[in-house]
């Protein structure tokens, strides 16, 4: 009985802590079947927003880890990004050459900027949303400055694709078509292999010249990751496998089978661990049931409906793996010091600078890192979308990144990878069929647009007052915690009616 | 020496570059051979439409909730009443039973209904802040963004009979700009719609010297508005809001109920925002819907830090300076701009750096202690 209670009382708390997900699943649900959109459109449109957004998205966790909440300062990253294409474009490199060097430009004017503005929000605690607003206002005139005036102006550019006929002032799109458009996108599986296979022997030689050196001792992990490298290269080479991996684009059901192969293996591995250290049966139940349900929905992959959607979609490989790469880094880094550090003075400055942490350079840090990879996830955005709108393309990232990180279910104080995952899917199925539901439903598919810009203001707007109503209520108590550190024993809250 | 360093701490580093500035602006262009009188007619006409939305700010920042950019609230209501006051006059054919009377009527029933509404919202919006103390400006910028994005759905669904409010030949959804000029458009600053449509002996409301054009009923009326907030802060209740803003220990102490006043500052702000939205409809002579408001209660703010007032503190005295300075250069700079370098969005870039670079500096000022 008591087992029974406890399953509810789960339920409800996951329905609790997950409100703001449900809730927008359900809309997203309701305006799918409204809009009466086929299927392969829209998950097709949903995975091209994936490639194009979530890098950005995921830029954002960090800063709410070292407490600075959600970085509404995103769009200075962007701004980066923008002057280093522009300056590859003009120069005429093109392919994935043009995009190492912008992001060798991009890189060092983001760490800049980052720097700047950390500095800035030093100065400026408690209130770094409202200032990262408005600083990305700022910076959208200070940008708009240099491609309106300073190039050409003051800067002689003499190029007429890109400026505007008069000699001053860059035009307000550039095509990125010939030279980055599709450059990260194209790369071939085979290259990333190769690249990845080299890169991981190079590693594995240099930490067997420190194990001579007695300054490392190698490891079973070292020489497993350089194994099964060498193994997937060998593979590479037998024509079939070479064929399928000379192509830049994943279809859907190829990766949807090869990551539930990778599942089953993982669990096949628990049960032979299991059955070799001789746990108890019931350490089977897990990984057995786990086989039965990839098992299952393999086989709904047969499904009519369900292949064609597979069939139809297709993947660009790097932009997934770079994803991939920051969650993982976005993991890691919460286990080294630095990690640990930002996670105290987030949860509080004056414990953090008590226990000898630096805590400003700590914020300052944090903020550098968001503000490269923004200017990075820009950089995918862009040789995604393929044209360049000077003056458009980076105005309302940090509104719709923001936005999507809390569809996901994350607060100003609490954001994980998954969350920022979920909420991209759900945002911008949300931003694919809203116009057409809105047409169905109220014979105008300008609601449906317009009711999309509500709700990611609106699902921002509610976030930010859940989390100072929260905040609010707490702080009488943590007052009398720390003695009134920051002066504000003086604001006591008023109570009597 | 001293004087001077007091003088110079007093109106502060931003203040003098923009005072400067605008100085320099002016010389420009009285050296470029514009003639002095209509530009000046020109920074006088947007100094009192902007005036009104910006005098909203200070009982925001007197009661202490800060700057409000929720000011979208109010002008919403204020736009909600002016295209209803505009349809009821539209169905009734006021024009035709009343003449010259109706343009008044109309603008008498958009304020009497936008301050209707105001009021409503204000009231509720302050009870939100109330609970959000200490995260006020965050909460209420995007509580402002959110309303102006709802507001779009509503024009948007409204089936209004008035040709100048509504789409031809859609019967759904409104214009994103109504033309004024078949109701109260001008009827306090133009001076050729004066003569138009009202009788000799009014003729006073709007007039011409030489070049000059005098608003005489916008400056009346914004004068009025200022007068009275003047009046408020004065007064037993205003006192106790400017207390409440101040020292909340303090005022608590000597029974004053802070969380009611501050209700109160919003909905007052709120209700001036909604009053100051038609006003500057009326001097524009056309009523923008849409998201044409979004980004009003930046200017507003802006506006009011260049004159001088802190997150905390504010004075009538810093809503005329900042408004006059804030639209004086952005009005002086497009001529001169214009013959100078020929970049015609070069003000528009100005106005944002302006604009957003001394909300910046303000917030960088308080150092953290408020949000």
């Amino acid at each position: 009985m008591s087992h029974k209670t406890n399953i509810l009382k789960k339920v409800g708390s996951f329905l609790f802590d997950n409100k703001v997900m449900i809730a927008f699943a359900i809309i997203c649900v309701g305006a799918i079947i409204l809009s009466g959109s086929p299927m392969t459109f829209v998950v097709d449109g949903v995975f091209t927003r994936i490639t194009r957004n979530t890098f950005t998205v995921l830029a954002l966790i960090i800063p709410v880890l070292a407490g600075l909440g959600l970085n509404f300062g995103i769009v200075i990253g962007a701004v980066a990004a923008q002057i280093a294409v522009f300056c590859v474009v003009y120069w005429g490199f093109e392919g994935f050459n043009g995009i190492l060097l912008t992001v060798l430009i991009a890189t060092p004017l983001a760490v800049l900027f980052g720097y700047l503005v950390g500095k800035l929000f030093n100065r400026m605690k408690g209130a770094e949303m409202i200032a990262g607003l408005i600083l990305g206002y700022f910076a959208d005139g200070l940008y708009q400055l240099l491609f309106l005036v300073i190039i050409g102006g003051v800067i002689p550019v003499n190029n007429p694709t890109l400026i505007i006929s008069h000699g001053v002032g860059v035009k307000n799109t550039i095509d990125l078509t010939g030279n980055l458009k599709y450059a990260i996108d194209s790369v071939r599986m085979l290259d990333i292999l190769t690249v990845f296979f080299y890169a991981v022997v190079a590693i594995t030689v240099v930490k067997g010249i420190l194990h001579l050196a007695k300054k490392y001792k190698l490891t079973k992990g070292d020489f497993g990751l350089l194994g099964v490298t060498s193994l997937l290269f060998g593979v590479s080479y037998i024509p079939v496998i070479e064929n399928f991996l000379s192509t830049d684009r994943l279809v859907l059901l190829d990766a949807y089978t090869i990551m539930l192969i990778v599942l089953a293996v993982i669990q096949i591995v628990n049960i032979i661990k299991s059955r070799i250290d001789k746990q108890p049966a019931a350490a089977l139940t897990k990984p057995v049931l786990l086989l039965v349900l990839y098992a299952a929905l393999y086989a709904l992959s047969f499904h009519p409906a369900v292949e064609e959607v597979l069939l139809f979609v297709k993947l660009p490989v790097l932009p997934f793996l770079l994803i991939g790469g920051l969650c993982w880094f976005n993991q890691k880094i919460l286990s080294t010091r630095l990690g640990q550090n930002m996670r105290t003075v987030g949860q509080s400055i004056s414990v953090a600078n008590a226990s000898g942490i630096d805590s400003d350079q700590t914020r300052v840090l944090a903020m550098i890192i968001s503000t490269v990879l923004a200017s990075w996830g820009q950089i995918i955005f862009l040789q995604n979308i393929g044209t360049f709108s000077t003056y458009g393309a980076h105005t309302q990232i940090a509104q719709f990144a923001i936005a999507s990180l809390l569809v996901g279910g994350a607060s100003v104080q609490k954001a994980t990878n998954k969350q920022a995952i979920i909420g991209v899917i759900l945002f911008h199925t949300l931003f694919i069929v809203a116009p057409q539901a809105g047409k169905e439903l109220f014979n105008n598919a300008q609601i449906g647009e317009y009711f999309r810009v509500f709700v990611s203001y609106g699902v921002i707007a509610l976030s930010l007052a859940m989390h100072a109503w929260k905040k609010f209520r707490k702080e009488p108590k943590a007052e009398l915690d720390d003695g009134g550190i920051a002066g504000k024993s003086l604001e006591p809250v008023n109570n009597d009616g | 020496m001293k004087t001077l360093k007091t003088f110079y701490e007093n109106i502060g580093l931003p203040r003098l570059i923009i005072g400067l500035f605008f100085v320099l602006l002016v010389v420009a262009s009285l050296f470029l051979g514009f003639s002095p009188a209509a530009l000046f007619s020109d920074v006088v006409r947007r100094w009192l439409m902007y005036g009104t939305l910006v005098l909203a700010m200070v009982p925001g920042i007197q009661s202490g909730i800060g700057l409000n950019f929720g000011i979208s609230l109010g002008i919403s209501s204020g736009l909600l009443g002016a295209v209803l006051a505009m349809e009821v006059a539209f169905v009734r054919d006021w024009n035709g039973l009343y003449g010259a009377g109706s343009p008044w009527m109309t603008l008498l029933l958009a304020i009497i209904l936008g301050v209707i509404f105001a009021a409503i919202v204000g009231t509720l919006y302050g009870m939100l802040l109330n609970r959000v103390k200490g995260s006020e400006m965050t909460v209420s910028t995007y509580v402002g963004f959110s309303i102006i994005a709802f507001m779009n759905i509503v024009w948007l669904s409204l089936a209004f009979k008035n040709g100048e409010l509504s789409w031809p030949l859609q019967g759904q959804g409104l214009r994103n700009t109504a033309s004024l000029s078949g109701s109260f458009g001008g009827l306090l600053s133009n001076p050729d719609v004066v003569q138009r449509t009202q009788p000799e002996w009014l003729h006073w409301l709007a007039f011409r010297v030489g070049d000059f054009t005098v608003p005489m009923g916008l400056i009346i009326v914004f004068g009025l508005m200022c007068f009275f907030v003047w009046l408020f802060f004065r007064s037993k209740t205003g006192i106790a809001m400017s207390g409440a803003g101040e020292n909340q220990l303090f005022t608590t102490s000597s029974g004053i109920n802070v969380d009611r006043k501050r209700i109160q500052g919003t909905a007052i702000s709120t209700v001036i925002g909604a009053v100051g939205i038609i006003l500057y409809a009326q001097t524009y002579g056309f009523l923008q819907l849409y998201n044409a408001p979004l980004m009003m209660g930046f200017a507003s703010v802006a506006s009011i830090l260049i004159g001088g007032a802190t997150v905390r503190r504010a004075r009538i005295s810093h809503v005329l300076i900042g408004t006059f300075l804030f639209q004086g250069i952005l009005v002086t700079a497009l001529p001169v701009v214009n013959e100078v370098v020929e970049i015609g969005t070069l003000p528009e870039v100005l106005r944002i750096i302006i604009s957003n670079g001394i909300i910046l500096y303000a917030l960088s000022k308080t150092k953290g202690e408020n949000q």
